[in-house]
């Protein structure tokens, strides 16, 4: 395990959901999911194509109100968050298509914004943080591209040290890794490690794909409109193939894990 | 001021009703590309020619009430711009039909109410394609009051705006609010059709905010300059439109979106080489080149 990486098993979750369900008309998503993220902790939360992963983080993230059971970020419902800046998204790709040329340090910038309050203009310690999110996804060489000139993984990077700008203690990241090259997945680790390292910030991580992260992760949450699996990844790798999720699907998530 | 201007400006601006239009028209030059940086962002382009639709109601209305039209045209078009913005936050209909709806119902409750009030006259078709060498004092002042409250707004707006305007899913979970935000913007743009309705018209009011942009974007590194670019083109081609009117005995509003239209294609012919969309190779980074190339090609 990475230094940095490692739980908090005694501190308040940040994020708690608590026998969640969601139906859309008839046909139920999300049946009792429970889950946790504490500090310090980092979690993968992986299923097959229609388990319920989107609409499970929309229900996280105060997008879509749980029909039942409760969620609570930072102990607030997920859409009155009193601080905001708290929590750090990184959309799937492609939520931003830049049609003017917005550069990378413009766009991390306004990462900053909930915390520092959207009126007022930035201090220095606000370009300070976002020099130092720029830098610590290895972007600090293009901050004054036009983010629509670059890479997909470095379009990926950028969102990421969006998201660090705010300093957040909980950061959430859906399918961060799918199609990015390798050596943008090798930066995406290194910089994780170092948010968690830097500010003891958890994070959830929604993804199909775990190989570049594999080695560590504190947990592994499994669904398929329930959850089936919580636990450290070696004991998936124990029990894995009976859990019923599509037999194909097991060896992409946990690719790398030896 | 006006005075003193005509002592010192130089043909074709040496008379007085010259200089208003050259102040009212520099006014559009600067605030609609301003605002339509980030109208472009957001992939609104068009809503301008919208509001103008609506817009075009009010003014149908202030004739048959016998109210300055402008101030009719103001009411209708951050009416119709909020309930634009109002269909489109609430997926009620995609931004497209929203525009849709209110954009022909407002040009035919135009068409209602003008006819209404005595048919087409000068006055209606100087609002529909503009009459800056018209327009008198008092419009010279409402036109630049407006435009320094759309400066102002996005001046102490724009990072908030920008943010909105480029990722409004992410801005929401972020906490920034994005409702507020966006009504802001929509009744900044009605602002801004009226402001400009009486120099470029009401058909062309879209072109002022969205054509500057389109040659700025070419220019600019970065949305800060994209927006500056796209005021120096605005600007440029408004004072060199309004010349070539006088001098040629041009449509103002119709010469002023002519030369905005060509200096965007100049600038694209000066820059197709250059290569905009290709991807930027990563300082000591080769490996990952081969598959992340789009089919454009790589340049530094």
């Amino acid at each position: 395990m990475r230094p940095g990486f490692g739980s908090d098993q005694g501190a308040a979750p940040l994020l708690a959901a608590t026998g969640v369900s969601f139906a859309y008309g008839r046909s139920a998503v999300l049946e009792d999911v429970s889950l946790q993220v504490r500090p310090g902790e980092f979690v993968a939360l992986v299923g097959p194509n229609g388990s319920g992963k989107s609409t499970l983080l929309r229900v996280l993230l105060g997008s879509l109100p749980a029909q039942r059971g409760s969620v609570r970020l930072f102990g607030d419902a997920p859409a009155a968050l009193r601080e905001p800046w708290r929590l750090g998204y990184v959309p799937q790709r492609p939520t931003l298509a830049s049609e003017v040329p917005a550069t990378v340090e413009e766009i991390v910038a306004t990462g900053r914004l909930a915390r520092r309050g959207w009126w007022r203009p930035p201090s220095r310690q606000d370009r300070e943080a976002v020099r130092h999110a720029i830098g610590s996804v290895g972007l600090g060489e293009l901050a004054l591209r036009p983010i629509n000139q670059l890479s997909g993984g470095q379009q990926q990077r950028a969102f990421i040290a969006r998201a660090f700008a705010s300093e957040p203690d909980l950061l959430v990241l859906d399918e961060p890794i799918a199609g990015v090259d390798a050596g943008s997945q090798a930066l995406f680790r290194d910089s994780l490690a170092h948010l968690m390292a830097d500010h003891g910030a958890g994070v959830l991580l929604v993804s199909h794909e775990l190989s570049a992260v594999a080695q560590d992760l504190d947990r592994v949450i499994v669904l398929k409109r329930r959850v089936l699996f919580d636990g450290p990844p070696s004991e998936l790798m124990a029990g894995g193939v009976s859990l019923g999720v599509h037999s194909q699907d097991l060896p992409l998530w946990l690719e790398g894990l030896t | 001021m006006l005075t003193m201007l005509a002592v010192t400006l130089p043909y074709p601006f040496e008379p007085l009703f010259m200089q208003r239009a050259l102040i009212a028209t520099v006014t559009v030059g600067v605030f609609a590309p301003m605002i339509g940086t980030f109208l472009v962002q957001k992939r609104m382009s068009l809503i301008g020619d919208g509001i103008g639709h609506i817009a075009f109601a009010g003014v149908g209305a202030g004739l048959i009430a016998g109210v300055w039209p402008i101030w009719t045209a103001l009411l209708f078009a951050v009416g119709g711009s909020i309930g634009v913005e109002w269909l489109r936050a609430r997926r009620r209909a995609s931004g497209d039909l929203a525009l849709a709806l209110f954009f022909y119902s407002g040009i035919a409750l135009g068409v209602v109410l003008v006819s209404a009030s005595g048919g087409l006259n000068a006055s209606i078709l100087g609002y529909l394609f503009g009459q800056p060498l018209t327009v008198n004092r008092q419009e010279v002042q409402v036109i630049v009051g407006l435009g320094v409250l759309i400066v102002l707004a996005m001046l102490t707006l724009g990072r908030v705006l920008f943010a909105v305007v480029s990722d409004e899913e992410w801005a929401g979970v972020s906490g920034l609010p994005v409702g507020v935000v966006n009504n802001v913007l929509a009744v900044l743009v009605a602002v801004a059709v009226v402001a400009a309705m009486q120099i470029v018209g009401i058909l062309l009011i879209a072109a002022m905010m969205v054509l500057p942009v389109a040659g700025g974007q070419l220019l600019a590194h970065s949305f800060k300059s994209t927006m500056r670019w796209s005021v120096a083109i605005g600007v440029a081609s408004s004072v060199a439109g309004l010349a070539a009117s006088r001098i040629w005995n041009l449509a103002p509003g119709g010469t002023i979106v002519l030369i905005t239209a060509g200096t965007f294609m100049a600038i694209a012919l000066a820059t197709r080489r250059r290569g905009r969309s290709a991807t930027v190779p990563e300082p000591g980074d080769p490996g990952h080149l081969a598959e992340d190339l789009g089919p454009g090609e790589a340049t530094v």
